[in-house]
C-alpha cells in the first residue's frame, strides 16, 4: 500500500463492498427513524400520519419499559457472572491432562453448537417441565415438590438456558488463555513457594483478565438482544417477568401491530446497548490496551 | 551452608531413561556448570535438584539431608530461568518481592531486602517498571534479583544467558561470576556453551547422554580429559582425532591433537604434510583446515596473521609431549 497507484486501486476494489455494506445497514435504520416518527399500526391500515416523537413517549412511559430494561439488565449481568464463574473452574479442569480430554472437549462445546430455540425446547420440555421434566423427577425421587420453573421463577430460569448455551464460549476463551500460560512462569512461582491458591490468585488470574474482558464485550452485545429463548419458553411471560428490551420490541410490532412504537423502542434499544457498551468499555477495556 | 550430593540419581519418562544414574557431590560455595550437547540431561538433571521433577530413583541431599520428597519451595533453592519467567503483570518490585511475600516476611523487611537486592544489580530505577518496559539484559537482571533476595542455600540457573546478544552475554557473564564469588553461594549453571562452562566454573561436569562423563576443575578437563567425548567437547576448535597407523605409532587406537599444539613448520624437517583447505583469518588467529591425506582433515590454530591460502602445501608438526591417547574404548591413557 505503499505508492498512490495502489492506493487508489486498493480504494477502488474496496468501494463495492464498503457501499454495499452500507446501504444494507442505512436503509433500515433511515426506515426505522422515518417509522419512528409515524402513527402506524397495522390494525388500521392507511391511517399512517406524522405524530412527531409521540411514540417515544409512549414507548418510555410505558411500565413495560423500565420492567424489561430492569429485566434486560439482571438477564445480562447474570449470565455474565454465571458464565465466568462456572467457565474459570471448568476451564482449568479442562486443561488438566485427564484420558479422553479431546471427547470431554467437544461435549463441553457442544451447547453452543445448539441453535437458540432447540435448546430452550429441549430445556421447556425435558428438564424443567413440572410434571415430566428430569428436575422434577429428581425432586420428586427426592421427595422434595417439583419446581413450576416457568410459573415460579421464570427469569431464573431463562438464565439457567442462557447461561448454559454461552458457558462453552466462555470456557472455550479462558482455556485457550491458559494454555499460554507460560510454564515456567509457574515453575518459577512454584520455587518462590506460592501455593496452588496463591499461583491460581497471583499468575492465572491476571493472565486471564484480558480473555475474561473479551468473553465479557463479546457475551454482552448477544446478551442484550435474547429473543428465541424467551419466545420459545415463557412468551416474555409469567406478565412481563421475562419480556426485555427485545421481547417488548417484537410485541409492539407483531403482537400489538404497533409499527411506529415498535420502531421508536427499536431506536432506544440501539441508544441503551450504546450506553451499556460505553461503561463497558470504560470499565473493563482498559485491560485491553497496550 | 549449600552443599549438594547426587546418590545414584535417576530419571525415566516412561520407558526413556534421561539421568542413568549420576553421583556428585558439590562443595558449598562452589560453581558447578553442567555443560554437554542438547539432549543429554543436564536440564533435567537440574530440574531434579530444584524439585521440579520427581526422580525414579536414588538421593538428592542438601546439607545431608535427603530433600527427594521436598516440595521445591523447600529445598531453598532459587532458580533463574531461561526465558527469565518474570510476572508480565508485576513490576520490577514485585517480581523481586513475590517469594518473600509467599514467605509471609513483614512488609518492611520485603522492602528493605528488595532495595538492597535491586542496589546490587543496578535495578533500582527500574524498581516499578513492568517486565515489559525492560531490555533483555534487564529482565536477565530482575530474574537473578529474585533469585537471591531468598538468600537460598543453592542458585540453579538453566541457560540464563541464551537470549541476550554476543556482546551482553560476556558481560553478563562476568556479572553472574562476580556476584556468585561476593555471595559465596552454591551455584549450579547449565550450558550448552563450552566457553561459558570454562570461563564461568569452579568445577565443570561434563554430561552425555545421561551420563557424567567427568567433573573437574576446567584445566583438569582441558589438560587430561578422561575419554574421547570430554576430549572432543572441551576445547575450541574441536581436538583432531587420528586413528590408524599415525595411532599405533603411539600405542593407542585414537590419538588426539588440539589445534593450539600444532605447529605449521617451512623448516623441511620431521611432520605431516597437508594441503590447506581453508583457510579462516581472525586477526588475532587463524584457523586452518589442512587435508592431510590419510589423516584426514585436520584443525590448526595459529596465532596470529598466518598468508596462507587454500592450496598452499604445509607440514604440521605436534608437539610431542601434547599428544592425547585413546584406548579402544575411548578411555584415555595417560602415561
Amino acid at each position: 500500500m505503499a505508492t498512490r497507484q495502489t492506493q487508489i486501486l486498493a480504494r477502488a476494489l474496496l468501494s463495492p463492498a464498503v457501499i454495499l455494506l452500507f446501504i444494507w445497514m442505512i436503509v433500515p435504520l433511515a426506515l426505522t427513524v422515518y417509522f419512528s416518527t409515524l402513527h402506524y399500526s397495522l390494525l388500521d391500515p392507511g391511517s399512517e400520519r406524522f405524530v412527531g416523537l409521540e411514540n417515544f413517549e409512549y414507548f418510555l412511559t410505558d411500565p413495560a419499559f423500565l420492567a424489561s430494561l430492569q429485566n434486560t439488565l439482571v438477564l445480562v449481568g447474570s449470565v455474565l457472572l454465571l458464565t465466568i464463574g462456572l467457565g474459570i473452574p471448568l476451564a482449568i479442569l479442562l486443561d488438566q491432562p485427564v484420558i479422553g480430554r479431546n471427547i470431554i472437549r467437544l461435549m463441553v462445546i457442544a451447547p453452543f453448537f445448539v441453535m437458540p430455540t432447540v435448546s430452550a425446547l429441549v430445556w421447556k420440555n425435558l428438564l424443567m417441565h413440572p410434571v415430566s421434566g428430569l428436575f422434577a423427577w429428581i425432586a420428586t425421587s427426592l421427595g422434595m415438590t417439583p419446581i413450576d420453573w416457568f410459573t415460579n421463577a421464570p427469569l431464573l430460569a431463562v438464565i439457567f438456558i442462557v447461561a448454559w448455551q454461552w458457558l462453552p464460549f466462555a470456557t472455550l476463551i479462558l482455556l485457550t488463555a491458559l494454555q499460554s500460560l507460560d510454564e515456567e512462569q509457574k515453575e518459577a512461582a512454584e520455587m518462590d513457594g506460592a501455593s496452588a491458591l496463591s499461583r491460581f490468585i497471583y499468575l492465572t488470574v491476571p493472565h486471564l483478565a484480558r480473555p475474561i474482558t473479551v468473553v465479557i464485550l463479546i457475551e454482552t452485545i448477544f446478551l442484550l438482544t435474547v429473543f428465541a429463548e424467551i419466545f420459545v419458553t415463557t412468551g416474555g411471560g409469567p406478565g412481563l417477568q421475562t419480556t426485555n428490551i427485545a421481547f417488548l420490541v417484537y410485541s409492539q410490532a407483531l403482537i400489538q401491530f404497533d409499527v411506529g412504537t415498535a420502531s421508536a423502542g427499536g431506536l432506544v434499544a440501539v441508544v441503551i446497548a450504546n450506553i451499556v457498551a460505553f461503561f463497558l468499555v470504560r470499565i473493563v477495556g482498559r485491560n485491553l490496551e497496550a | 551452608m549449600g552443599r549438594i550430593t547426587l546418590e545414584g540419581v535417576q530419571k525415566s519418562f516412561g520407558p526413556v531413561h534421561i539421568i542413568k544414574g549420576a553421583d556428585l557431590d558439590i562443595p558449598d560455595g562452589a560453581f558447578v556448570v553442567f555443560v554437554g550437547p542438547s539432549g543429554c540431561g543436564k536440564t533435567t538433571l537440574l530440574r531434579l535438584i530444584a524439585g521440579l521433577e520427581d526422580v525414579s530413583g536414588g538421593r538428592i541431599l542438601i546439607d545431608g539431608n535427603n530433600v527427594v520428597d521436598v516440595p521445591p519451595a523447600k529445598r531453598g533453592l532459587s532458580m533463574v530461568f531461561q526465558s527469565y519467567a518474570l510476572y508480565p503483570h508485576m513490576s520490577v518490585r514485585g517480581n523481586i518481592a513475590f517469594g518473600l511475600k509467599m514467605a509471609g516476611l513483614p512488609k518492611a523487611e520485603i522492602t528493605q531486602k528488595v532495595e538492597a537486592a535491586a542496589a546490587t544489580l543496578n535495578l533500582t530505577p527500574y524498581l516499578d517498571r513492568k517486565p515489559r518496559e525492560l531490555s533483555g539484559g534487564q529482565r536477565q537482571r530482575v530474574a537473578i534479583g529474585r533469585a537471591i533476595v531468598r538468600e537460598p542455600k543453592a542458585f540453579l540457573f538453566d541457560e540464563p544467558l541464551s537470549n541476550l546478544d554476543a556482546a551482553l552475554r560476556v558481560q553478563m557473564r562476568l556479572e553472574v561470576t562476580r556476584l556468585q564469588k561476593q555471595l559465596g553461594t552454591t551455584a549450579i549453571y547449565v550450558t550448552h556453551d563450552q566457553v561459558e562452562a570454562m570461563t564461568m566454573a569452579d568445577k565443570i561436569v561434563v554430561l552425555n547422554a545421561g551420563r557424567i562423563e567427568q567433573y573437574g576443575s576446567p584445566i583438569e578437563l582441558y589438560q587430561r580429559p578422561a575419554n574421547l567425548f570430554v576430549a572432543g567437547f572441551i576445547g575450541s576448535p574441536k581436538m583432531n582425532l587420528i586413528t590408524g597407523a599415525e595411532a599405533d605409532k603411539h600405542k593407542a587406537t585414537t590419538i588426539g591433537v588440539r589445534p593450539e599444539h600444532v605447529t605449521v613448520v617451512d623448516d623441511g624437517g620431521e611432520g605431516w604434510p597437508g594441503k590447506v583447505v581453508i583457510a579462516e583469518h581472525l586477526g588475532s588467529d587463524t584457523f586452518l583446515y589442512v587435508d592431510a591425506g590419510a589423516l584426514g582433515t585436520l584443525t590448526v590454530r595459529v596465532v596470529g596473521e598466518k598468508r596462507l591460502s587454500a592450496g598452499d602445501a604445509v607440514t604440521l608438526r605436534p608437539e610431542p609431549n601434547r599428544i592425547y591417547r585413546f584406548d579402544a574404548n575411548g578411555h584415555s591413557i595417560f602415561a
